[in-house]
């Protein structure tokens, strides 16, 4: 994902003028290095300062420029919160903080590098809004939508690196605002969001493997504004609705379907997974943090097939 | 770029029109503050003559009035002194002043981004120059001949993220910026000298940053014009204006009860004779 939005980021530089992309100490080094030849006074690196990462942003903005604020996702929103609140929020420009290595993804690096609760802080704020691509495809669709469409803020909430691409062959577009089917399916879906995506893919594969079930994927990218009506028929059209989220249980995408769910007086079996509202204490890969909240393939297919 | 460079400069600014100006301005202000139970009278005050020195004196105006410089006021509790030169360039109505703080007004406490002449919202300390770094980042990539003043509080200057922005402002080369100090000694809770005494000698620090600096009365607009346009120009400029708080009234001045609060009618009365006899004396 990283690597995608820097060649992306190069690509839209070379379309489109005044595209600064600003980062705080923390860049996709490598990958950057087509944007930081061809583009010298667009790239700034203004150290380890985020407030005036953030604060410089809302300037160029206010100058009419498009701009990316870019660090690790909790020093991106976390440290210049005020920043991002009344600078981009407040007055509503179209900056995009990216936060590299969302939710829980710095598995060995401990909770002060854990963004598990960012969806839920950033959803807060009026006027922003929150991607979460899941894939590297959805990454790049993402980074247009950014510098092309948005008016206001938004919190592009992504991966580190390396993650596969799910959406190849995905039915729906991508489109801002709105869940897109991934996987055709039609006993059972699972929505998800962000790198956990591969999980709910594994899960939906083994379903329908043992189960004989046919299990639907669906990517809720755009926690906010989130499409309501898209998530109310998913409630009413599969028997079996399940959320898989890396992010606290507390507002995040689980809650918001739960609400949905009661508003629309949904009949389906309807389970939410996601991390505790508990601080990690644990190292080691990002799945095994999975684990430790009880984000494990195995305890999610039982849980979906138990009913 | 040195300043006199450019070609448009407000040409004879006139500091005894600035000085009657800057009286009518605390008029106006007391006369709002009679239907306001608490105002920022005090902070105000002690940058009137700095504000009107900028838009007046320094931001550069076509003969329809128009200008290209750009004005951020990072102490935004000043806000009535911004309105009442707003006000008095037609930017902003008489009746949008009289409607401050008011239901149906548009001019709060705080300047908010989208009123007419308001370029950034702030109220927050230590968000206006972040913002202005900004501004003339993006004037600088893209060429445009435009400068960037912004007005700070010593109090402000206890925020992280002002030292952040002067780190940073040197190494952009942004000798488009000019910030303005209102160094008033007065903080919400007292005395800036006091609660924290080794923020002084300040111009050595900012010097320090990699800043052009200047010293100067900050009730005497020309000092501040002076300084602006004297200024050697190779890297950003801080004009550190010594200022007093609550300046013209004298029960006001350094009081710091007067940070957030509006005079009784005896009071008011009273500031209306000190205001009034200012400019005979």
């Amino acid at each position: 994902m990283r690597d995608t939005f820097a060649r992306t980021i190069y690509q839209v530089a070379k379309k489109k003028s005044n595209v600064f992309v600003v980062v705080a100490d923390i860049s996709p080094a490598g990958s950057m290095a087509p944007f930081r030849e061809e583009f010298p006074d667009q790239f700034v690196n203004v150290g380890v300062a985020e407030q005036t990462m953030i604060g410089l942003c809302a300037g160029l903005a206010l100058r009419g420029c498009t701009a990316f604020a870019y660090t690790i996702a909790t020093f991106s929103i976390y440290r210049p919160f005020e920043q991002v609140r009344d600078d981009l929020c407040y007055q509503n420009l179209p900056v995009t903080v990216v936060g590299i290595g969302g939710g829980i993804s710095y598995s060995t690096l401990g909770g002060t590098h854990h963004a598990q609760e960012d969806i839920a802080v950033m959803g807060a704020i009026p006027n922003m809004a929150i991607i979460a691509p899941c894939d590297p495809l959805e990454t790049e669709a993402a980074t247009w939508v950014c510098a092309e469409q948005r008016t206001g803020p938004t919190y592009l909430r992504l991966g580190k690196a390396g993650e596969p691409n799910l959406t190849t062959e995905a039915p729906d577009p991508f489109e801002f605002g709105k869940i897109r089917l991934i996987r055709e399916g039609s006993d059972i879906c699972i929505i998800s969001y962000g790198p956990i995506m591969k999980m709910a893919l594994e899960v939906a594969e083994r379903i329908e493997g043992e189960q004989g079930k046919s299990v639907a994927l669906v990517s809720a990218h755009t926690l906010k504004p989130l499409d309501t009506e898209g998530i109310a028929r998913v409630l009413d059209k599969y028997e079996t609705v399940a959320v898989i989220e890396e992010h606290s249980e507390h507002g995040g995408l689980g809650g918001q379907v739960k609400q949905i769910a009661w508003d629309k007086s949904a009949k389906c079996r309807l389970h939410t997974f996601s991390l505790k509202d508990k601080f990690i204490h644990e190292f080691g890969s990002q799945r095994d943090l999975w684990k430790a909240h009880g984000l494990d393939p195995t305890v999610i297919y039982d849980s979906i097939v138990a009913g | 770029m040195k300043r006199e460079d450019t070609t448009t400069v407000t040409p004879n600014f006139d500091f005894a029109a600035s000085q009657r100006r800057c009286r009518d301005y605390r008029l106006r202000i007391l006369g709002l503050s009679q239907q306001i139970p608490a105002l920022h009278i005090a902070p105000a005050f002690s940058c009137l003559e700095i504000v009107d020195s900028i838009y007046f004196g320094l931001m550069r105006r076509d003969p329809e009035g128009n200008t290209r410089d750009s004005f951020l006021l990072s102490k935004g509790h000043g806000a009535l002194a911004q309105y009442a030169v707003l006000e008095k360039l037609g930017i902003i109505t008489a009746e949008d002043f009289d409607l401050a703080d008011k239901p149906g007004g548009r001019l709060g406490g705080h300047p908010d981004y989208g009123v007419p002449g308001i370029e950034a919202s702030t109220g927050s300390l230590g968000h206006g120059l972040p913002i202005a770094v900004g501004m003339a980042l993006a004037d600088k990539v893209a060429g445009v001949d435009r400068f960037v003043y912004v007005v700070l509080s010593d109090g402000e200057m206890q925020e992280g993220s002002v030292w952040e922005s002067m780190m940073l402002a040197p190494t952009l080369g942004l000798t488009n910026l000019i910030a303005i100090l209102d160094l008033n000694d007065f903080q919400s809770l007292g005395r800036t000298s006091e609660i924290h005494p080794n923020f002084y000698p300040i111009e050595d620090k900012i010097k320090a940053f990699g800043w052009e600096t200047a010293v100067v009365d900050g009730h005497d607009q020309q000092a501040i014009f002076d300084a602006v346009m004297s200024r050697e120009g190779s890297v950003p400029l801080m004009v550190l204006a010594r200022t007093i708080k609550g300046k013209g009234v004298s029960y006001m001045e350094s009081v710091p009860i007067w940070h957030y609060r509006s005079p009784s009618p005896e009071e008011y009365q009273q500031a209306l004779q000190e205001l009034s006899g200012a400019l005979e004396a």
